[in-house]
């Protein structure tokens, strides 16, 4: 999954591209940094999830407490969130070409990113479980619902405002990390601003990308906070 | 009705265990309401989690309507827990949930209809003086009203056990007033037994028709309100009585504390005794009460008639007079202003 770079871009190599060449070279690694962080996030919610919920149940106090089990999978959770992004790309690249095949593009990027996402998303909902008053769950239980019942409504249902915040950040994290699986050959903005703005010195591009990233981040920070609002009651309310 | 025997809860194994609850027999009769009294740390939210089973009792039995619930599997456990409402101290409200939907939460985690739980709830909510507030979020509510939703939560599935754990605690005189009167009238409509769990001397008086005294996992007292308030010897009765700063008795006079000692007491013993020294006797502090029909009370009065005059007197229309020097845990200047709690354990 290369990049496509015009032809004209090419020629001119270390002289800066024209502005009306931009869109060409901008768009697609746009949609590629759009695909690599949108499926990573899918992933990250739908495994990160769970994990938190496991981790927030299996602690003291939680609905099926073990501290045994909780160790081990704290202690996991902990491995995925030492190493920097680069080092976790570049150790597991025998994973990612034994899961996808590839180590270059954006199949062999999601690995990665995913593999740093989980578990930073599964301590951030963990958090926002744990902000949840502990009378909720337990009139939750006292009012006859199953452990499903009760997770479901009484602490994910109550931790909606806040996973979404954290479910911001994270997406954020993600946009980060896609720029730097782009150094690795995964495309999307991250590869265009390495190598035209700091491989080739080509200060269009590399203010474009900047200006491109800062947008992107802003519009996902106000979907996040518009998120919230529209989740919690008492801001609903008052807007 | 509820009854726990032999109810005993440990924490932790062998050497490092503690004994949190220990043996505790309590019984709550259908239409009863027992409050159940104790400082911090005594074990009453232990007792509360084991008499809505969200704690299992180490030993022991929960019987509810003739049948143990200790022993449940998890499964028919959290089933049996229906029969159990439980009002938790505020906060226990979901907050991203209106009253009404708040109060469906029961019916909703039993699969009940959404029409047949709309009507239920709608009656609920007519029920706790809640009509109004149907579609408010808790934080539009008061205290009270939040307590009220959390009431029609407890009622939802028709228990005939309502827990209070705490449910007064941290309101407003007024409105822990408004609550009491709420559960003493869903006491009498739908038959319940209620335990009331409280740290709060004042609201016991108000709202229980018997109550226990749980000290360090055990119950050092128990009895019917009218037994414990008519009883010298007992600590719990004296200690639900209001405390009173009594006025200076004046010159040559001397002040005697007078308790209630019979259910006979007339309404106009005062008058009487003062007839029968032949001396005006002068009020200086009295709280008299009607408990279940029955007066119950103590004063302090100041007079001049000499010490077994006077007490003999007294004992005539069914009341005990001690001197007040003599009166110990009643002789305090109760001037300096102190936390209630501080006051009901001293």
């Amino acid at each position: 999954m290369g990049l496509s770079i015009p032809a004209a871009a090419q020629i001119r190599a270390l002289s800066d591209t024209p502005i009306p060449e931009l869109p060409a070279l901008l768009v697609p690694a746009l949609g590629e940094t759009l695909a690599m962080v949108g499926i990573v996030m899918l992933i990250v919610v739908a495994l990160g999830t769970p994990i938190a919920v496991a981790l927030h149940n299996m602690a003291p106090g939680g609905l099926y407490e073990h501290r045994g089990t909780y160790s081990v999978l704290s202690w996991i959770v902990n491995i995925g969130r030492s190493l920097p992004f680069l080092v976790l790309m570049a150790a597991i690249v025998p994973f990612t070409r034994f899961v996808t095949g590839t180590n270059i593009g954006i199949a062999a990027a999601v690995v990665p990113m995913s593999l740093a996402g989980i578990p930073f998303f599964a301590r951030l909902v963990e958090n926002c479980l744990r902000e949840v008053p502990r009378s909720v769950t337990a009139a939750a239980r006292a009012s006859g619902g199953s452990p499903l019942q009760i997770i479901r409504s009484a602490q994910l249902g109550e931790a909606v405002p806040a996973i979404l915040g954290g479910l911001t950040i994270n997406t954020i994290a993600m946009i980060e990390y896609s720029a730097i699986a782009g150094t690795i050959g995964a495309g999307g903005i991250g590869y265009v601003a390495v190598t035209y703005g700091y491989q080739r010195f080509d200060q269009t591009v590399m203010l474009a990308t900047v200006i491109l990233l800062i947008v992107m981040v802003t519009v996902v920070q106000l979907t996040g906070d518009a998120l919230v609002r529209a989740t919690t009651p008492h801001l609903r309310r008052r807007a | 009705m509820i009854s726990l025997k032999n109810l005993t809860k440990v924490y932790g194994h062998g050497d490092k265990s503690v004994t949190v609850l220990d043996n505790l027999e309590i019984d709550v009769a259908t239409g009863e309401i027992l409050a159940i009294v104790g400082p911090s740390g005594a074990g009453k939210s232990t007792l509360a989690q084991c008499i809505n089973l969200l704690e299992r009792p180490t030993s022991g039995q929960v019987i509810v309507n003739g049948e143990d619930l200790a022993r449940l599997p998890e499964r028919k456990l959290r089933v049996a827990r229906r029969r159990i409402g439980t009002v938790f101290q505020s906060a226990s409200l979901l907050s991203r949930r209106t009253a009404a939907e708040n109060i469906a939460l029961p019916l909703q985690y039993l699969g009940v209809t959404p029409a047949e739980t709309k009507a239920r709830v709608a009656e609920l909510l007519d029920r706790v003086g809640l009509s109004h507030r149907a579609n408010h979020y808790p934080f539009e509510l008061s205290g009270g009203q939040l307590q009220r939703v959390g009431i029609a939560r407890a009622l939802a599935l028709r228990p005939s056990v309502l827990l209070s754990d705490e449910a007064t605690s941290g309101l407003d005189p007024e409105t822990t007033r408004s609550v009491v009167s709420l559960l003493r009238q869903l006491r009498d409509d739908l038959d319940l037994a209620v335990v009331f769990i409280t740290h709060e001397m004042d609201t016991v008086l108000h709202v229980a028709d018997s109550a226990a005294r749980l000290e360090n996992g055990r119950i050092t007292e128990q009895g019917s309100l009218v037994d414990l308030l008519t009883d010298h010897d007992s600590a719990l009765g004296r200690a639900l009585q209001p405390r009173l700063s009594p006025a200076d008795p004046g010159a040559g006079s001397r002040a005697w504390h007078v308790t209630y000692d019979s259910r006979t007491v007339p309404a106009d013993w005062l008058q009487r005794v003062s007839a029968d020294l032949g001396e005006p006797v002068a009020l200086l502090a009295a709280t008299i009460q009607s408990i279940d029909g029955t007066s119950t009370g103590n004063a302090t009065v100041g007079l001049h008639a000499p010490e077994p005059r006077a007490a003999a007197a007294f004992a005539l229309h069914g009341l005990r007079a001690v001197p007040r020097e003599a009166a110990a845990p009643e002789a305090r200047t109760a001037s300096a202003p102190r936390s209630s709690e501080e006051l009901q354990w001293a």
